[in-house]
C-alpha cells in the first residue's frame, strides 16, 4: 500500500514490474496486476489544451489516498496497491496518475483498481486548471464522477 | 476560539489569499455557521459562501459535511469539488 505525490514523471514499465515481482517467495502469490493510467487530454471541451496545472492540499492528499487504499483492501482480497499522482504543470499526453493493484486472481484487482480511481476522482483534494488559447480555466467537477463513486456505495463489492 | 482556515483553487483566487488565522465568535461551532460568518465579509465573500456555489470543507485534513463541529485549534479548509485523476 503505497501513495506517492510528485512533480516528476514516473516510469510506467518500472513501476508495474516492481509491483508484479514484489513479494517473490512470500505465501501471497501474485497472479494478477491491474493498472490504470490517466493522461492529459490534447483536447478538452473542444479546445486544444496547452498545459494542465494540478493544485493539491499537501497535508490532506496522502491521508485521503491512503484511506481509499485501505477501504479497497477491506473490500477485496488484494495483495498490494500503488497510487502515484502528479502535481504541478503538465503538457498534453503527460501521465497524471497511476493506480496499480495486485491480487491472486484478476477479479479482485479489476474491481479494486476501478474503486480506487472512482474514489480518487471524488474525494482526493486535487484541482485541475487548464490553459488554452482562450486563457486559463478551472476544470469543473463532473456529475458522472459522483455517479461512478455512488455505484460502490450501493453494493458491497 | 482560534482556528486556521485554508482556501484552495478558485476559492483561493477569489479571496486572494490561501490561509488565515481567525478568532471565531463563540456562537460559531459548525461549518455552516462559519460559511455564514465568512459570507458577511463583503460582496465577494457573500458570492462564495451564500450557499449557491458548492464548496466542500475539510477539518483537520478529513472531508466533512456542513453540520460538522469546529473546535479550537482546528484547521478548516474550503475548496471546490475536487477534479484530480
Amino acid at each position: 500500500m503505497t501513495v506517492r505525490i510528485q512533480i516528476e514523471d514516473f516510469d510506467l514499465g518500472y513501476e508495474l514490474m516492481s509491483m508484479r515481482l514484489a513479494g517473490h517467495g512470500s505465501k501471497e502469490s501474485i497472479g494478477a496486476l491491474v493498472s490504470f493510467v490517466g493522461q492529459v487530454r490534447e483536447l478538452n471541451d473542444g479546445d486544444a489544451i496547452n498545459t494542465l496545472t494540478l493544485e493539491h492540499y499537501p497535508e490532506m492528499t496522502e491521508k485521503a489516498l491512503t484511506a481509499i487504499e485501505n477501504e479497497a483492501k477491506m473490500r477485496w482480497d488484494i495483495i498490494d496497491s500503488l497510487i502515484i499522482h502528479r502535481v504541478g504543470t503538465l503538457k498534453p499526453q503527460d501521465q497524471i496518475v497511476l493506480v496499480a493493484v495486485t491480487s491472486a486472481h484478476r477479479g479482485e484487482a479489476f474491481n479494486a483498481c476501478e474503486f480506487i480511481m472512482d474514489y480518487l476522482k471524488t474525494s482526493a483534494p486535487f484541482w485541475k486548471k487548464e490553459a488554452t488559447s482562450q486563457g486559463e480555466r478551472w476544470v469543473e467537477a463532473k456529475l458522472a464522477d459522483d455517479a461512478a463513486k455512488e455505484r460502490w456505495e450501493s453494493h458491497a463489492g | 476560539m482560534n482556528i486556521k482556515i485554508l482556501y484552495f483553487a478558485r476559492i483561493k483566487e477569489a479571496v486572494n489569499y490561501s490561509t488565515e488565522e481567525l478568532d471565531l465568535p463563540s456562537d460559531i461551532s459548525t461549518v455552516t455557521a462559519l460559511k455564514h460568518h465568512l459570507s458577511q465579509r463583503g460582496a465577494n465573500w457573500a458570492n462564495l459562501f451564500n450557499g449557491k456555489q458548492v464548496i466542500r470543507a475539510a477539518i483537520n485534513h478529513t472531508l466533512v459535511d456542513d453540520l460538522a463541529k469546529i473546535q479550537a485549534g482546528d484547521e478548516v479548509a474550503f475548496f471546490p469539488p475536487v477534479t484530480g485523476g
